[in-house]
């Protein structure tokens, strides 16, 4: 590994020859924007949001899959760069519902963040429209297939965990879509809805259901905890209004760890005044149960009462 | 007064409105043209509720508390009035939320949000396009305006400049300066007390940075122009202030100027003094803290041993801190000796 | 203030005198419309038909400089009809009898006379102020910069006390002050005769806590003037001159004799954000942070102490003035440090009895109005409850006298300075708002349309105003808001500079120049 010096917009870099121009920007302070990027995930270079231009080079190329090399000289905001941007966005917003108003990730959605950036909006068109879909068979996770922009990242953080593995890409062009399990509904798929999906959709096509109606994102006074249910601490987000506590949502996996919803129940019932009552899969539906059941603690709860109890007894005998 | 809201029971002093009790038993009743500091004028007619024997729906905000009404303030009848409403608004508001600049801060965004309303149901024409550019502190978009009549009452009744008005009427009512002149040739004096009401982003600051009311954080601070002190909260993004917003429990009571709403711009100025200067040779040039207080000390040590302490003369300053005042006179009369201090208190 | 901003909302009258608040104060002019609107009586007092004397019940145009004979006329017609408050000034005052002989020569006819007011207007205003059981005058510098400035306020002083208007709420005598901490500043001893909390520098007992307090040997003279001080430098009596926060070579009357003495210092250091007027003729020049940029506190015009926060970072190496100053006295070998403003506080409220309930822990909860005695006290919302402070109101009758400079065949008009709404002081900060720039982009003098036509001057027109002291170019404004024989400018410009005509002769007692009378003539540049 050796260390090479590039030009980006004017500034001089220092960097190792194994990042990626995108990442050798942030170095320096600039911030390319991208929609299927993820430092955690495989470099998927699907968006076309991060192309800059590269001198010497005619093409534009995408920054999350070039390698810096020694004397690169990088533009990432030409004339020709946003042109394109705006373009892509443009696309991507002709096929997305405009409800901003009301959509849940309003206020943290990165295809707001760049239309805003761009300056790019909703326009009337006679083309098709994504249909919407909506799968509400699950307690924990919103699916709206017609605001998905296809970035991937969801399939590829789900794919990350061996034994999961449940989300893909399925049908061309157009028609493309996430999928689970064997197109199925949540419910039905072997989803375990730890929420991985949901912590990296950019949009508002994987969301939180019981964070929805609960608040938004600008009122949310947030706070990050690590999970106590192992001893890796995932990462979850606390969110307060008035400082009281209202919702809990999955933000990070750590090293190692996948996330999961026995943990992330259990940051909810730690952190929470009067959190949702839980729900747990059983052959392939969704059904309310109870914390200690939802937990499987059930057995350690009664042996626990056992014990006290019989402590109880001991000392009434005295 | 014994009132009964929502099942539970309540005691109010006589004269409140139900809309002030509601919201001293934490109760939050939506309303887009309610303002403490004005006369109700119940236009908006969200805040509506329902009392028992009453008949129709009545607007929180200009009903006063009797002797055992009972209010229910979130019943089926109210909602679907308030979703009603809400419909109408939205029907008639473009949707531009994704890039307007008031989204996260926008009190119909809100409530539509609140009230499950997610787009406008009703067909009909919009209102017809109007743009005011010509203040060089805020624009007006006629468009996204929900005549909510805030903008109009304050500038009347706290302000008393009476700029704007309502023109036209029915459908066609909108809010605009005399003689449709624009607001450049009325007599707003840019005191933006207005842009601070308005619940939609129909009159929006002209901020010289992009930002997101997401992206911000706020610092309750004092005004640094005149000698009212004024209260008021930075908005702030990154290493910037954006936006000013007065404050409402103060005694400027959400009133500012032109300066203090406006007029912050010259914090980030490229002019700004950001290194001590020595003069060299008749100019002056940029040098570090070490030298320049170096030069300050040893001719200070010069005079007082050659001079005496009345050599010494300090104008300290009516635009800094109590604590920078109180440092700046005792340098002078603990350190140097003297009690030549004085400041332009008199100018 | 005697007392607060909030109390304007319930006064029976409002006093204007002096103050173009509508400009200089807006939120306050908003509150006193607001006052209007819900009943009060209004009186403006002005040179020029500023906005507030639309909302006025009487306006009173004066010449320049007849503040005082103006306050007698009204003081005349009061005790002429009986308006006056006999209990109060039983109980309440003294010498009284020196200011009914004095007032007796102040007829409307001769003040009339003098001020240029119908006299009519002065009976009508005498009623509406008399006639208010509560009655607040609000007065700025329309009042102070004169020669006989201090002798003004004084007869507004006697106005208030005549009819019980001192320690009543929503009355009281109102100096708007016009700097952020113009307040606080004094409060903190920037006045060449006050230690903190305005504790007299010749004082032994004083002088004795504050050497235990900062442990060194405090000089028990009392120290000069801004003016006096420029006095000193040409005698070559001052050789280093220390300049923070402030812009004299803009704000001082007579800029080509502030010049002089700026130029003729041995040493001049002057902190400020800016490269200012005065900044650039310094030796060092040390660059301090904003307001934005720091922690601390202001005291407001009606004695709230209120806290300023660090909001966003200095930028460069620029510090807080604060700590520029700790550094020079550890440097000079005073070794105090303070890890936050907050210590300084606690340093002020142990030396300064009227901020004895002050803290930062307070300060974070509510804003306190001193006096504020002790961490019990709630604060002061109006001065004088039960008793005027030195006991007994006093009476301080003064005669009108002429201002120093008046009108000769050379210099024939008279021009007054003030601020405008959209400018702020010496420009320093809002010269550099371009939407501010757009709205008042230069330089200009009113003047009344009957003088403009006899000197041949159009709305526009570049013209050339000459005093005793210098010429300054500018753009005429014809307006019929000012009398004939008058001219106004604003101050703020350093293009069009109104203070290089402006006169330097001060009042003998607080040493304020008489920015609002000098004597010019006018020509088509």
């Amino acid at each position: 590994m050796s260390t090479v010096k590039l030009t980006i917009d004017g500034k001089t870099a220092e960097v190792s020859n194994q990042l990626t121009v995108l990442q050798a920007a942030k170095t320096v302070g600039i911030d390319i924007p991208a929609l299927c990027y993820d430092e955690t995930l495989e470099i998927f270079g699907a968006c076309r949001m991060c192309i800059v231009e590269i001198e010497g080079s005619s093409k534009l190329q995408t920054a999350c899959s070039t390698l810096v090399k020694e004397g690169m000289v990088v533009h990432t905001e030409t004339e020709r760069v946003v042109w394109n941007r705006k373009q892509t966005l443009q696309m991507l917003l002709d096929s997305h519902p405009n409800d901003c108003l009301t959509c849940h990730k309003a206020g943290e959605c990165l295809l707001q963040d760049y239309a805003y950036r761009y300056d790019v909006n909703f326009r009337k068109h006679d083309g098709e429209i994504r249909p919407q879909l909506l799968d509400t068979t699950s307690p924990y996770i919103l699916r709206d297939n017609s605001k998905c922009i296809l970035c991937g990242k969801c399939v590829m953080t789900c794919a990350q965990v061996s034994d999961r593995q449940v989300l893909s890409f399925a049908e061309r062009g157009y028609e493309t879509r996430v999928i689970f399990g064997a197109d199925e509904s949540i419910e039905e798929s072997p989803c375990v809805s730890c929420n991985r999906c949901v912590a990296v959709c950019p949009v508002g096509a994987l969301v939180d259901k019981r964070d929805m109606d609960k608040i938004r994102s600008w009122e949310a006074e947030t706070k990050i905890v690590g999970c106590k249910a192992c001893e890796y601490g995932c990462e979850f987000e606390v969110r307060s209004r008035n400082r009281k506590p209202v919702s809990v949502v999955a933000k990070a996996p750590t090293n190692g760890r996948p996330l999961c919803l026995k943990g992330r129940l259990t940051t909810e019932l730690k952190y929470l005044d009067n959190p949702d009552a839980p729900y747990r899969k059983l052959d392939k539906s969704f059904e309310k149960t109870t914390w200690d059941k939802a937990l499987q603690i059930t057995e350690l709860l009664e042996k626990i009462e056992r014990l006290e109890g019989s402590n109880k007894d001991g000392e009434g005998e005295e | 007064m014994q009132v009964t809201i929502n099942g539970k029971q309540y005691d109010f002093d006589k004269g409140t409105t139900v809309l002030k009790a509601c919201s001293e038993i934490g109760l939050d009743i939506p309303t887009l043209c309610n303002d403490e500091r004005l006369v109700p004028s119940g236009s908006c007619r969200l805040c509506q509720v329902e009392i028992e024997g009453w008949g129709k729906l009545h607007t929180a905000c200009t009903t006063q508390v009797r002797e055992g009404m009972v209010i229910h303030t979130h019943s089926d009848r109210v909602i679907k009035a308030r979703q009603d409403l809400l419909d109408m608004l939205i029907s008639n508001h473009p949707l531009e939320c994704l890039t307007c600049e008031k989204s996260g801060a926008c009190k119909l965004q809100d409530y539509c949000y609140e009230y499950g309303i997610t787009e406008g149901t009703y067909r009909w024409e919009m209102s017809k396009p109007y743009f005011d550019d010509t203040n060089p502190f805020y624009t007006f978009d006629a468009r996204k305006c929900i005549l909510c009549g805030l903008c109009v009452r304050v500038c009347d009744e706290l302000q008393g400049t009476n700029a704007i008005g309502f023109e036209n009427r029915g459908f066609d009512t909108q809010v605009a300066t005399p003689f449709g002149e624009g607001l450049e040739n009325s007599t707003c004096v840019s005191c933006g007390n207005c842009v601070s009401v308005c619940p939609v982003g129909a009159l929006e600051p002209k901020s010289k940075k992009k930002f997101r009311h997401w992206e911000t954080r706020t610092v309750r601070t004092t005004c640094s122009y005149c000698g009212v002190g004024c209260q008021m909260d930075l908005k702030i993004k990154g290493n910037e202030i954006v936006e000013v917003q007065p404050a409402f429990d103060a005694h400027n009571e959400g009133l500012l100027c032109v300066k203090g709403k406006f007029s912050y711009n010259f914090l980030s100025h490229p002019d700004r003094l950001k290194k001590p200067m020595v003069r060299k040779d008749g100019v002056l040039v940029e040098t570090g803290w070490d030298e320049a207080l170096d030069v300050i000390t040893s001719k200070m040590k010069e005079v007082k041993k050659e001079f005496g302490s009345d050599a010494f003369a300090g104008l300290t300053s009516a635009r800094c801190t109590n604590e920078d005042n109180y440092m700046f006179q005792k340098l002078f009369r603990s350190t140097l000796g003297t009690n030549n201090v004085d400041h332009c208190a008199r100018l | 203030m005697t007392n607060s901003i909030q109390e304007i909302k319930n006064a029976d009258t409002i006093f204007i005198i002096g103050s173009n608040t509508s400009e200089n104060h807006p939120v306050i002019a908003a509150i006193m419309k607001q006052a209007k609107r819900a009943g009060a009586k209004m009186i403006v007092a002005d040179p020029r038909r500023i906005e507030m004397a639309e909302y006025a019940d009487v306006f009173l145009q004066l010449k320049p400089g007849t503040n005082i004979a103006l306050l007698n006329g009204l003081m005349h017609v009061i005790i002429e009809k009986g308006l006056q408050d006999e209990n109060y000034i039983k109980e309440r005052t003294e010498n009284y009898e020196e200011l009914k002989e004095l007032v007796k020569g102040y007829t409307p006819e001769r003040v009339s006379e003098i001020c240029g007011v119908d006299p009519e207007y002065i009976i009508k205003a005498a009623e509406i102020y008399g006639e208010a059981p509560k009655a607040g005058i609000y007065y700025t510098m329309g009042i102070t910069q004169h020669t006989t400035g201090t002798h003004a306020v004084m007869s507004i002083s006697n106005l208030a006390l005549l009819c019980g208007n001192v320690g009543v709420e929503s009355a009281g005598v109102n100096p708007l002050r016009g700097q952020n901490n113009v307040q606080g500043a004094c409060d903190m001893g920037g006045l060449p005769a006050d230690l903190p909390g305005y504790q007299k520098v010749f004082k032994p007992e004083v002088l004795d806590k504050f050497q235990d307090s900062w442990g060194s040997k405090l000089s028990n003279k009392v120290g000069l003037t801004i003016t006096e001080m420029f006095k000193a430098i040409e005698e070559d009596q001052v050789k280093f001159l220390y300049i923070m926060g402030e812009n004299p070579m803009v704000s001082d009357p007579d800029t080509n004799h502030v010049e002089h003495v700026l130029d003729h210092v041995d040493f001049l250091v002057v902190q400020d954000i800016f490269l200012t007027e005065t900044a650039s003729m310094a030796d060092v020049v040390l660059p301090a942070a904003a307001f934005a940029e720091k922690d601390g506190t202001f005291t407001n015009t009606e004695r709230r102490i209120q806290r300023v926060r660090r909001a966003v970072e200095a930028p460069g190496e620029a510090k807080a003035d604060w700590m520029i100053l700790m550094d020079i006295m550890n440097r000079m070998g005073d070794e105090t440090r303070y890890s936050h403003p907050a210590r300084i506080m606690a340093e002020i409220v142990s030396l300064t009895p009227s901020y004895g309930g002050v803290s930062y822990k307070r300060l974070e909860k509510e804003s306190l109005q001193w006096p504020v005695p002790n961490e019990n006290h709630p604060g002061t919302k109006y001065l004088h409850k039960a008793a005027i402070a030195r006991g007994r109101g006093l009476f301080m009758p003064a005669e009108h006298v002429a201002s120093a400079e008046i009108t000769n065949d050379e210099y024939p008009l008279i021009l007054t300075t003030g601020r405008i709404l959209y400018h702020y002081h010496t420009m320093t900060m809002t010269g550099r708002e371009e939407g501010l720039n757009k709205l008042a982009p230069h330089s200009y003098v009113e003047i009344n349309e009957t003088t403009a036509n006899k000197l041949g001057i159009e709305d526009g027109d570049m013209v050339k105003l000459y005093s005793r002291r210098g010429e300054v170019q500018t753009t005429a404004l014809v307006t019929d808001i000012i009398d004939d024989g008058v001219v106004f400018m604003p101050f703020h410009y350093s293009e069009g500079k109104a203070n290089i005509l402006t006169n330097s002769a001060i009042d003998e007692i607080a040493k304020i120049p008489e920015l609002k009378v000098a004597a010019v003539r006018i020509e088509k540049a």
